[in-house]
């Protein structure tokens, strides 16, 4: 009886476990939906903001973030993949695969102030691109290289060794079969890692204080070398500049619903493509 | 044929020099940190830097000493260790072991979205939400303190917990558990005393990542830390870690100057913290995979 007492117990407080992880990241979104449902309109996601930032909406702001996204993936897409393919079709088990996986493993664990710092000594300055979408997007992309990899990784991994060995039997070159045979196979599978960091990357604000964004631009970016504003950093700047914090509190809350509806929407799909693809390919 | 030969070897070669951006980068970083620290290591003894006790690096002279940011950093993610373990542990333990087919296919997709919640959101809901309340129940001056981080924090970190924690436990062989219930162990005698030793070091590994999470987490404690660069004494006071210092100061920072360099000089040090991090989590869950009969 005392066993099954024990048992009983610890399995409450398994489940109490659960039920606090869920209810503590719910009450997250719920506060955030609830109160800056109320802020939202057509106006307010189309209009640029004018009076203070007081006014208007935060078009610019998510033109920005796409931006930014955008030329982060583009830089880290054929890098990743690359690497990807480089580890798993043609590398021969070596100390060289080795020191790459590790160095892969510690860029992801870099904290992500860190990386603005680097793009901020390295784009910014070095390379005198200034604070501008091209350094945001660069500093984006690093931040993105090692997601990337590792979800290409897998996918790569998953194609059967059976139809590389038929297609190389059949006399393709080793090039030949990859391109023809091995990523158009596991390209829904990279697809849908390069959604998930997609997600991830939106969201990232240290990585571009320094060297993309700003609190406030006139009208739209012009260049790749114009400075903008971005969601994530447009929450924290509403939160801790300007001189009317009560009315940009509640753009704030309308920011903060904006991007996490974005993101909770981009991850959420390449999770259930994920999910699919695994029932699938088994 | 020649010409085909030319073209495979070609391409091998490129994707070989693609591999190494990782490589690359990762040594840049480091490169960058070190060159741009160094200077206030000319101007401040290293140990003093580390060790001292007061950060002005705006007043005239300046001081540069990071323990308290030091300090901070330690405290909050300790806290947040204290929140996301139990959590993240006994969240992946549920899944693993009570959720059924069913509800862990729902629970685990969860999960995972939960963790692409941006930090500044969480940070967000910290100063809207989590201040007036801790304010209120604590009756602080402010409700902007080492506390409120570290449970964001912690929250923050549980789903990155749970993953890896979860991925783990599927690794432990099925044979231990029906080797367990065939000498007559009840399933939580199993749990508590099989499969938990079992996935013990894939478990350590998972907090340590954790760690290594809240560590770095910038724009969270930028927000709800509080700000204040002094030595913590209670939980419920403000305090400055590392990454917000760095976050904070360096849009004021002169370029070039000691304060610029002093903030390199903090961020190499977190590099070098969560670098080790990273490398023991390796070492551990390469251990892990070996104890289990797995390949590396």
């Amino acid at each position: 009886m005392k066993k099954e007492f024990s048992q009983n117990l610890g399995f409450f407080g398994l489940f109490l476990c659960m039920l606090t992880t869920i209810l503590a990241l719910g009450s997250i979104i719920y506060f955030i939906a609830a109160r800056g449902f109320s802020v939202l309109s057509w106006s307010f996601l189309t209009q640029v903001p004018y009076s203070a930032m007081t006014k208007g909406g935060i078009a610019p702001v998510i033109v920005g973030t796409f931006y930014i996204t955008l030329g982060a993936i583009m830089f880290a897409l054929p890098l990743g993949i690359a690497c990807a393919v480089y580890l798993c079709e043609y590398s021969p088990k070596s100390i060289v695969v080795n020191i790459i996986r590790i160095s892969i493993n510690n860029l992801a664990g870099v904290p992500s102030v860190v990386f603005g710092l680097f793009g901020l000594a390295v784009f910014v300055k070095f390379f005198g691109f200034g604070v501008s979408i091209l350094s945001g997007s660069l500093t984006l992309g690093i931040l993105a290289l090692p997601m990337i990899i590792s979800s290409a990784q897998e996918a790569l991994l998953a194609v059967p060794q059976s139809i590389r060995e038929a297609s190389l039997s059949l006399g393709a070159t080793k090039w030949g079969t990859i391109k023809n045979i091995v990523l158009p196979t596991a390209l829904p599978g990279i697809l849908t890692g390069v959604i998930l960091s997609i997600g991830r990357v939106a969201g990232e604000t240290a990585p571009i204080l320094f060297t993309a964004a700003a609190f406030y631009t006139r009208g739209y970016p012009k260049s790749v070398f114009s400075e903008v504003m971005a969601l994530p950093y447009h929450i924290y700047a509403l939160m801790t500049e300007g001189a009317h914090p009560d009315k940009q509190r509640a753009i704030a809350y309308g920011c903060s619903l904006v991007l996490l509806f974005l993101v909770l929407f981009i991850s959420g799909f390449a999770i259930f493509l994920r999910q699919r693809q695994r029932s699938l390919y088994g | 044929m020649k010409i085909l030969r030319f073209k495979e070897r070609l391409y091998k070669w490129i994707f070989t020099i693609l591999a190494f951006a990782s490589l690359f980068f990762l040594m840049g970083i480091v490169l960058v940190l070190v060159k741009e620290s160094l200077p206030i290591f000319q101007k401040v003894n290293f140990f003093k830097f580390i060790f001292g006790r007061s950060w002005y690096p705006t007043y005239n002279p300046a001081e540069f000493g990071i323990l308290p940011l030091i300090l901070a950093s330690i405290w909050v993610t300790l806290g947040a260790v204290v929140v996301c373990v139990p959590l993240g542990v006994g969240s992946a333990l549920y899944l693993n072991e009570l959720a059924g087919r069913r509800q862990k296919a729902v629970l685990k997709p969860i999960v995972e979205l939960l963790a692409s919640i941006p930090s500044v959101v969480f940070g967000f809901f910290g100063v809207v939400i989590l201040t007036p309340l801790l304010q209120k129940v604590f009756h602080l001056p402010t409700g902007l303190t080492a506390l409120n981080a570290s449970i964001i924090l912690g929250v923050m970190a549980t789903p990155t917990v749970c993953s890896i924690a979860e991925d783990a436990l599927n690794y432990v062989p099925n044979a231990f558990r029906e080797a367990s219930f065939a000498v007559g162990a009840t399933r939580w005698q199993t749990l508590t005393q099989v499969i938990i030793p079992a996935a013990g070091s894939g478990i350590a590994t998972a907090i340590i990542l954790g760690m290594s999470r809240a560590i770095g987490e910038t724009m969270t404690v930028l927000m709800v830390a509080g700000g204040s660069a002094v030595i913590p004494h209670t939980f419920l006071e403000p305090v400055r870690p590392m990454t917000a210092a760095i976050a904070a100061e360096m849009g004021e920072a002169p370029m070039g100057g000691s304060h610029y360099h002093a903030l390199f000089a903090i961020a190499l040090i977190l590099f070098v913290i969560t670098f080790i991090f990273n490398v023991i989590a390796e070492i551990i869950s390469r251990s892990f995979r070996v104890k289990l009969g797995l390949s590396g």
